[in-house]
């Protein structure tokens, strides 16, 4: 799940990593409230789940709360595009208003799973503000690497490592351990499963902040954290994929005109590329597990077809536990309550895979039932030529 | 022969009294799983099926029954006390089913298996079976037949699928290992392949990958070097978009790493036959077995 700026900084500020003060603001008036609270020159930062904000100008320098106001005024509301939101962008809601800091050096600090060793890596380079992709990319020395001891946790000479790997010395060293331990601390307490703190910055004075924060937290343990949970924001999410998370069903749109219903993540993948490879464009992912019901087959069938790009839908279940004619008549009883008026091409396998062929054709309905993985692919190229 | 699980298999379910242990249970012995042993804390003295002793810890089924694989069914906010439960006891084997466990309590299990005998495969798994001997998971038994290639894989319904292309070619599985779909997994890729390599009777290899990590390119570099058996590759999520997690917790492109192009390449690199469609995954291993 993603949190907001504001929302991560909040978390981490109790976990004692040091962050600039600020609060948020939904008005250009509770925008200047916190500009006049803070005193001095502050930044308005547009809070949305997508990076590149400051390129696509939604982070603002603001001299007085007169300018404050004014900023906000221009941000809140505005319909910010980056290059994570594609063209469409997202209208900013909400500004984070932030006093403004005295910056020497601009660095970034990360940690993230490595899965080829099932550890957490912390990540630090000099490179502050450019994306750590880049940096790997075209400079991999210039990525430090610690790796976390889970038995023992992040150790202080690991994060001096990294300090004095940073060219930091004296008080800066000492406030960026104390940093980076702290922020090893957070990540383990709320089960993130990113932190990303770029820029972390060392102020003229030796003091190191986050000055901006990402943090995602791990889906599999937000049973651990309901608190976190409430922080979910449904504006910053495709609608269709709200609705159908409702439903407990996995569901994620993209751009294609071939809805799918698949069991299982794999084959749904699988499904997906088939498509593209006979011609068509793959209009959503979706798994209904394993139950496939006719209430999740109807459920399915409704948040496929909210996609008015949806010219075909490809229904394909492979059978083990759960029985193939159960889902074929799940399937009929759906499309006769909602009434589809697309190609629909079902391909049951598995256990009662026969019995399910029969319900299918005797449905009445025009089912373009396929028997294999391939004859499915072909009669999806079949529908989209009609 | 196979690997990891036979008739010389003695399976103990954690979480036998749940509704999906009992049932996966009941389909394991209809299989003809030997299973002689349940675990249920707080339900020792119990008997599921009038039959299998159900004991409060795991250590008790090994030492009454002499339990040495262990298959897990517990709820995530479990699983991971679960697995190292079973490690403690001396549990060579353990099947993790149970998907959704949170990677923090993974990371913890992992450094906790690192010095043990036990072998973990999953979590968020379907299981091992080699067909016609045992089966240790919940894939639907009756699509496999005793035969001569192994599969590998992250997925489960998809494993199904590979597994019924290669029966409907009257060929046969020597045994299938469901690995999983989460970030964090015991038994890999690599394993596996070492594993089938060695065994006898397994003559060709199916390995299924997906998007995310990068244990696709370890095993073509394992592939490249160490196999001598032909593999068959198939890589899901090509048209998945980046940053979004599909539907596994380990099936994400994440800067620009874990796409399904770099594996395919690093695989057609390491000589493994990759199938482009799903669908042409039986014929390939005809192809290559003949």
């Amino acid at each position: 799940m993603k949190i907001h700026e504001y929302q991560a900084k909040d978390v981490l500020k109790k976990f004692n990593v040091t962050v600039p003060r600020g609060k948020i603001a939904y008005t250009a008036e509770e925008a200047r409230a916190i500009a006049a609270e803070l005193g001095g020159t502050v930044v308005i930062k547009a809070q949305i789940h997508a990076g590149g904000r400051g390129k696509g100008g939604g982070v603002k320098l603001a001299k007085s709360v007169e300018e404050a106001e004014v900023i906000a005024n221009q941000i809140l509301g505005m319909r910010l595009v980056t290059h994570q939101t594609g063209s469409e962008g997202r209208i900013v809601k909400k500004v984070l208003v932030e006093e403004g800091l005295a910056i020497d050096r601009e660095l970034y600090v990360g940690i993230v799973l490595d899965r080829s060793v099932s550890q957490l890596a912390i990540m630090a380079s000099t490179e502050g503000g450019m994306e750590i992709e880049k940096v790997a990319a075209e400079a991999p020395e210039k990525i430090l690497k610690q790796w976390v001891d889970p038995a023992v946790g992040l150790q202080a000479f690991q994060a001096r490592n990294l300090a004095f790997g940073l060219g930091l010395v004296g008080e800066q060293n000492k406030n960026a351990v104390k940093f980076l331990m702290a922020l090893y601390n957070a990540y383990i307490a709320i089960d993130a499963s990113l932190a990303e703190i770029n820029p972390l910055v060392v102020t003229t004075d030796g003091k190191v902040y986050a000055l901006d924060a990402k943090i995602n937290i791990d889906d599999n343990a937000l049973f651990r954290h309901q608190d976190i949970l409430t922080w979910r924001d449904f504006d910053e999410e495709e609608p269709l994929e709200v609705e159908a998370s409702k439903y407990n069903l996995n569901y994620i749109k993209l751009d294609g005109d071939v809805g799918c219903m698949v069991n299982g993540a794999g084959l749904a993948m699988a499904t997906m590329d088939l498509i593209k490879l006979a011609g068509g464009e793959p209009a959503n992912f979706l798994d209904v597990g394993g139950s496939a019901s006719a209430e999740t087959v109807e459920n399915g069938f409704r948040i496929i077809l909210g996609d008015k790009n949806v010219k075909a839908v490809l229904i394909n279940i492979f059978g083990g536990i759960v029985r193939c004619d159960r889902v074929a008549n799940g399937v009929v009883e759906a499309a006769r309550k909602i009434g589809v008026d697309i190609p629909i091409i079902v391909r049951l396998e598995g256990t009662n895979a026969k019995e399910a062929g029969v319900i299918l054709q005797e449905s009445g309905l025009k089912f373009l039932v396929a028997k294999s993985f391939q004859e499915a692919a072909q009669k999806v190229v079949q529908a989209l030529a009609n | 022969m196979s690997i990891l699980v036979d008739k010389n298999t003695r399976l103990v379910v954690q979480g036998i009294t749940g509704s999906e242990g009992s049932f996966h249970t009941q389909q394991m012995i209809e299989y003809g799983t030997n299973v002689v042993a349940g675990v249920t804390p707080g339900k020792g003295g119990q008997r599921f099926d009038d039959r299998i002793p159900v004991y409060n810890t795991v250590a008790e089924a090994v030492q009454q029954q002499g339990a040495n694989a262990s298959i897990i069914f517990v709820p995530p906010s479990f699983a991971a006390d679960a697995i190292m439960e079973s490690a403690s006891a001396g549990i060579e084997l353990v099947v993790c089913i149970s998907e959704g466990i949170p990677t923090v309590d993974m990371i913890k299990v992992h450094q906790y298996l690192l010095n043990r005998k036990t072998r973990l495969i999953g979590p968020n798994c379907p299981g091992i079976i080699s067909p016609g001997k045992a089966k240790v998971g919940i894939m639907p038994g009756f699509i496999h037949r005793e035969g001569s290639v192994g599969i590998v894989s992250r997925s489960g319904t998809l494993t199904y699928e590979a597994v019924h292309q290669v029966t409907l070619k009257n060929l046969g599985q020597s045994t299938c290992i469901g690995i999983g779909g989460d970030p964090i997994i015991g038994t890999n890729f690599i394993d596996a392949l070492a594993l089938f390599e060695t065994d006898p009777e397994t003559r060709a290899i199916v390995m299924i990958g997906e998007i995310g990590g990068s244990a696709e390119e370890e095993a073509a570099k394992f592939i490249k070097e160490h196999m001598t058996k032909p593999v068959v590759s198939f890589i899901a999520g090509r048209t998945a978009p980046p940053g979004r997690r599909m539907g596994h917790a380990g099936a994400i492109i994440s800067g620009g790493k874990g796409t399904a192009a770099d594996k395919m390449n690093a695989l057609v690199n390491a000589g493994v036959h990759v199938c482009d469609s799903p669908a042409d995954i039986g014929d390939t291993v005809a192809d290559v077995i003949r």
